[in-house]
């Protein structure tokens, strides 16, 4: 079982999505998460879907994918080189000592504090999944209110490009 | 000039070829029956209940390869098609559905009649529209096309909303479309092509496999050539019966489920199988772990996705059938190499070893209908040329077994997803593209009566088919795994209070007959080609009740662990 980070050029049209998230269930493939959004073309919606299986699995994936009409392109991120991030919106309690604490580990992690109150602060921080699952646990002690992650996006490095 | 959406969908549908649609009014197609109403090129046939019309046009795009075209209100115009729907996207057969949906304003708001016919038919399309403006309709209905009748085929459906069959816009029908999100791969990789030819030749025990692909690229001949040279056993899968004749020595019967001994064995014991337009069913391959254990696979398919799905491949190629095999043919003829004789030769007794089993076999003298005797004599009558519809249960097996396709787009059933209820709509539009030939649907009392108000639709177009019902009154196969796994307790599979089949018959004004002994059988089938050859014929045959399908592989098992007789 191997993590996958998909990345797709779909029409952006009203049913397209749910295209791609009915395959997903009618077929029981994993979906961790998904992305998207229109691009600089408002033709085109990129998508990034973050799965996991077996190799023959992920295969059948992106054939399936490909298979549905309103996918243009489509490219497996994790096949080569790229960058991957994901952002996170976290409301923690921030009363005390744990005011400083926060803000030192939001430093640590390049991340913002966005938004405050006198009891809490809401954080915003950009990184890979595996970064933002850190902060996370770096934060033990401190009571987090709520947590909201886009799901990864991903482009590949170099000049790969991923265009119609 | 302006036309209405409604002339729009008519015009377009004329544009397409369609010369007949089947269809089935109501409120949100009225504007569009309004418009088929007042021309002649376009004939409308009216069916008893939308699930017929998908079936009948099933059948009539499986017996022509021309798309079968279908035209429904909203709600449950569109709920009611869905099983055809589905039917024809299993079997990958070209259509298109045309919906009526509530007008716009109103989408969204539980309106009379509503449901999201684009969202509920989602996983069993192709591919489907929603039409929001009437400026797309004449484009979509092309794109509707051009998705439906290319690449691996399947249904689409246009969803349109009722406001725009009245909208008036400028009508010009579009030459050409490209789609740049679709582009159905053709032409099989030359490279892959010749590897796989390669792999071909080093085979000493070759087994060729064919499915509904080979039928679908109308590829027979090409088959048909590509075997002979190789002089290698084929078999067929269930919905790629016909594509080689029956009646040639190299076949080696239908595979899979209810195969035959020698196909199976072949299958197993096989060192290199050449797949092509077949899909791996499980149905098929039985166990997958102890699937032909010793073979080199070489995988002819249009879709890429079937390619390594269920079993993995040595030499996959992506196209369509009849291009790639072509190309075989061409390397084949080009060099005198062939496979090695020796080789072949005691491969071939093997196979007559197992065929010598007469895996078919059956006991002709217990004074009771045999249903394989039935299918048998009309064989006979019919010279094995008639277009054969079929249900689902043992009689389609029996049909599949003991009819003898020797051509192909005669034998129509629903395989991939066992449809009680297709064969007499399919049978209706298999006649009505062939008005001049012989149909038959063998069927039993359970599925018959799953479309039996069709027989109205049969009086009303005077389609001529007979109506071969196997009668054990039960619903056997199911009969037949209770027999075998649930220590005979028939649960809900006896068909009690089953109707007077010649009464009803004679009640929608056709003819009806009962036969009751083996001496009958015959002549009652002469009878229903002969001096009853126009007119729709019930032929109900009180059968032994308890016959059981032979052979076969029980869940779980390998192809070389068929039960047998
Ligand atoms: C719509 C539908 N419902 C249920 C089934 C399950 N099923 C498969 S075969 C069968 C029995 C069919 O009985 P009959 O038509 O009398 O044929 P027989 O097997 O007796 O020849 C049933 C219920 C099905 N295939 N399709
Ligand atoms: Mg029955």
């Amino acid at each position: 079982m191997n993590k996958h980070i998909i990345s797709l050029l779909l029409e952006n049209e009203s049913g397209a999505l749910s295209r791609v998230a009915g395959l997903f269930s009618a077929r029981a493939y994993n979906i961790e998460s998904l992305s998207v959004a229109p691009t600089d073309d408002a033709t085109l919606s990129r998508m990034t879907i973050v799965t996991s299986g077996t190799d023959q699995i992920v295969e059948q994936i992106q054939k399936q994918l490909n298979k549905l009409v309103d996918v243009v392109k489509l490219v497996d991120l994790t096949e080569s080189e790229h960058i991957a991030r994901e952002l996170m919106l976290a409301k923690v309690e921030a009363i005390g000592d744990a005011r400083d604490e926060v803000k030192r580990l939001v430093d640590i992690f390049n991340g913002k504090v966005v938004d405050v109150t006198d009891t809490t602060y809401t954080v915003e921080i950009t990184d890979t999944r595996e970064k933002l699952d850190s902060f996370i646990t770096s934060l033990s002690s401190i009571k987090i209110h709520e947590v909201v992650r886009s799901g990864a996006i991903g482009i590949s490095s170099g000049e790969n490009i991923l265009a119609v | 000039m302006e036309l209405t959406g409604a002339e729009i969908v008519v015009q377009s549908l004329i544009e397409e070829g369609v010369e007949h649609l089947f269809g089935y009014p109501g409120g949100a197609v009225l504007h569009i029956y309004d418009a088929i109403h007042q021309q002649e090129q376009l004939q409308h046939i009216l069916v008893r209940h939308e699930q017929a019309a998908t079936h009948a046009a099933d059948g009539y795009a499986r017996s022509t390869g021309k798309p079968g075209v279908v035209l429904v209100t909203s709600g449950p115009g569109a709920t009611n098609a869905v099983t055809g729907i589905a039917t024809a996207y299993m079997d990958s057969i070209p259509m298109v559905v045309l919906t009526g949906q509530v007008p716009r304003p109103l989408i969204g708001n539980d309106a009379f009649q509503e449901v999201d016919s684009v969202g509920i038919t989602r996983p069993v399309v192709k591919h489907n529209f929603l039409v929001e403006d009437v400026k797309d309709l004449a484009t979509i209905i092309k794109k509707a096309f051009y998705v439906a009748t290319t690449g691996r085929p399947g249904p689409v459906v246009v969803d349109i909303p009722k406001d725009i069959t009245a909208h008036k816009t400028e009508f010009s029908y579009p030459r050409d479309i490209k789609i740049r999100s679709y582009h159905p791969t053709t032409k099989g990789h030359s490279g892959q092509i010749k590897k796989a030819y390669e792999l071909i030749l080093e085979a000493k025990k070759p087994m060729i496999y064919t499915g509904g692909g080979v039928i679908l690229s109308n590829a027979s001949e090409e088959l048909i050539k590509f075997t002979k040279l190789l002089g290698a056993p084929i078999t067929n899968t269930l919905m790629g019966l016909g594509a080689y004749p029956a009646n040639d020595k190299q076949f080696v019967g239908m595979l899979g489920m209810h195969g035959t001994y020698e196909a199976n064995m072949a299958m197993h014991n096989s060192d290199v199988l050449i797949a092509i337009g077949a899909r791996f069913d499980d149905r098929v391959t039985g166990n997958l772990e102890k699937f032909c254990p010793d073979a080199r696979i070489v995988h002819v398919d249009i879709d890429p996705a079937s390619i390594s799905k269920n079993v993995t491949v040595d030499v996959p190629i992506v196209g369509d059938v009849k291009g790639v095999v072509i190309e075989l043919n061409k390397l084949i003829e080009a060099s005198d190499q062939r496979l090695e004789a020796a080789a072949l030769s005691t491969w071939w007794q093997q196979i007559e070893e197992w065929r010598a089993q007469d895996c078919l076999k059956f006991n002709r003298d217990t004074g009771t209908i045999k249903p394989q005797f039935v299918v048998e004599q009309l064989h006979a009558v019919t010279e094995g040329n008639a277009f054969v519809t079929s249900d689902v249960g043992q009689h389609q097996m029996f049909a599949a077994q003991y009819y003898g396709f020797n051509k192909p787009r005669r034998w129509i059933n629903s395989g991939g997803l066992g449809t009680m209820g297709f064969g007499l709509p399919a049978a209706i539009g298999v006649q009505i593209a062939h008005p001049g030939e012989q149909v038959a649907c063998i069927t039993g009392e359970g599925s018959i009566q799953m479309c039996i108000q069709e027989l109205s639709t049969c009086l009303q177009y005077s389609t001529p088919v007979k109506i071969i019902n196997l009668n054990n009154g039960f619903l056997g196969m199911v009969r037949q795994w209770q027999e075998f796994f649930y220590d005979r307790r028939y649960a809900s599979s006896y068909v009690d209070a089953l109707p007077d089949f010649v009464a009803l018959a004679e009640a929608y004004g056709h003819i009806g007959i009962r036969i009751e002994k083996p001496e009958d059988v015959r002549q009652a089938i002469e009878d229903a080609f002969g001096k009853y050859k126009d007119r729709t014929v019930f032929l109900d045959f009180i059968i032994d009740k308890e016959e059981n399908v032979y052979p076969m592989i029980p869940a779980g098992a390998g192809l070389n662990e068929m039960i047998l007789v």
